[in-house]
């Protein structure tokens, strides 16, 4: 064993993980950070799109840790390989379409492979038994260390001494007597342990840092399969999910409305690959146009787009309506707000 | 000079774009990118400095945000 050892810290950009990370410095550990981009985090991407939001600040809470802490830290696109942990969990969901047991062990995993490749010798977490319902739970976390493979090369430097010692503790690269013996959903221990090392800025996302927890995000993706008739999905489908208000007047096509200009920039990205809508005679939204809609459908959609602009009280409206190349425009009768069943709203 | 287009790409993704460019590069080459998202306008900054890259200018060019990057040792 080498003088200081190495290991890869998960860093998600919140407290806990910083802390773990601090942990092991403070012992001697060399750390780097790795942190894995999923397309359901929250992270930064609402921010930079609704206009209404443009005065939060756009860090990214990880790189933030990361520099803090004086760590390397390594962003990893796992996209592609996530769908599978997504469409088909073995441990099921939470609450919603979060599968935060198989994600967790697919992230331990990815880092398993990570410290192999590189290198490293262990790998450090922020989890802390009974914190979360499903992938933080004295029955889950063993569950978590053996289906990564990680085995005891996995350390939770903020609950170890709630669990068996693990490699790094026995080999003595880490000191047992100096890690804690967090436990349960409180975060008084966090929040006093950032008190005393000095660490006053943090992220706490309310909600965790995943829309896959968001109900009205998990209702819109299975939505999505629902109408494709299969569970899958393309990154753009995903951010489309984050923006937007989704309209699904007829099972064959949806309709997304931008709720405000910054949405309406962003969908502007889409238009080459959608069939697309703008009111002309009055402003309104862009309108993205996501199934396949025949003639009367459209002519449906054109009246819904006119409800959403400032229009809707018009006796006509001039819609524009664009597919591929060709544009055409209709005069239209808004569709009255107070008609839009309920069930059409995704 | 390298070029890099990460433009409609939300952040992290121009990050990660960078990253993994800069991986297959030797140090003192550079690297110019080009963003749409502002969020980079922190991270790509943020994340050379925690690797010992340089960012050399920055620039806005008419919606675009370019970053011209010098691959540290």
């Amino acid at each position: 064993m080498q003088e200081n050892p190495k290991a890869v810290a998960l860093i998600s950009g919140g407290l806990d993980s910083m802390l773990a990370a601090k942990i092991m410095q403070q012992q001697g550990v060399h750390v780097e950070g790795i942190n894995f981009y999923t397309g359901f985090c929250v992270e930064g991407h609402t921010h930079a799109i609704r206009k209404k939001d443009k005065a939060k600040p756009k860090r990214n809470n990880a790189l933030w840790v990361a520099e803090q802490l004086g760590i390397k830290l390594h962003i990893i696109d796992i996209i592609e390989e996530y769908k599978r942990v997504v469409i088909n969990p073995q441990h099921g969901y939470g609450a919603n379409l979060n599968p935060c047991l198989d994600c967790k062990i697919f992230m331990v995993g990815k880092a398993r492979e990570w410290i192999a490749e590189n290198g490293f010798d262990f790998i450090v977490t922020g989890e802390v038994i009974g914190q979360r319902p499903m992938s933080q739970r004295k029955d889950t976390m063993p569950v978590i260390a053996r289906e990564s493979g990680a085995d005891d090369r996995l350390l939770r430097p903020l609950c170890a001494r709630n669990l068996p010692p693990t490699l790094p503790e026995r080999e003595g690269w880490v000191d047992r007597d100096r890690l804690y013996d967090f436990s349960g959903r409180s975060r008084k221990p966090q929040i006093a342990m950032a008190k005393e090392l000095g660490i006053e800025d943090y992220a706490q996302p309310a909600g965790g840092c995943c829309f896959l927890t968001d109900q009205n995000y998990s209702r819109k993706l299975t939505d999505l399969w629902q109408a494709r008739g299969e569970r899958d999905y393309e990154l753009d489908d995903i951010m489309l999910l984050k923006i937007g208000r989704h309209i699904r007047p007829r099972p064959n096509f949806k309709m997304i409305i931008a709720r405000e200009e910054g949405e309406s920039r962003f969908l502007q990205g889409y238009k080459k690959s959608f069939i697309h809508m703008l009111p002309v005679s009055h402003r309104g939204p862009l309108v993205l146009i996501d199934g396949d809609p025949g003639e009367q459908d459209l002519l449906l959609a054109a009246r819904l787009t006119a409800r959403y602009s400032q229009g809707r009280d018009a006796e006509q409206v001039e819609v524009s309506i664009v597919r591929e190349k060709n544009r055409e425009q209709v005069s239209v009768t808004p569709f009255p707000a107070h008609e839009i069943p309920k069930e059409w709203l995704v | 000079m390298e070029t890099l287009d990460a433009r409609h790409l939300l952040c992290p993704l121009p990050v990660i774009r960078v990253q993994d460019r800069i991986k297959t590069m030797q140090p003192g080459e550079t690297l110019e990118v080009a963003c749409t998202d502002p969020g980079t306008r922190h991270d790509i900054p943020a994340w050379c400095r925690i690797h010992g890259h340089r960012v050399i200018s920055c620039w806005d060019e008419n919606t675009e945000i370019v970053f011209r990057l010098e691959v540290g040792a």
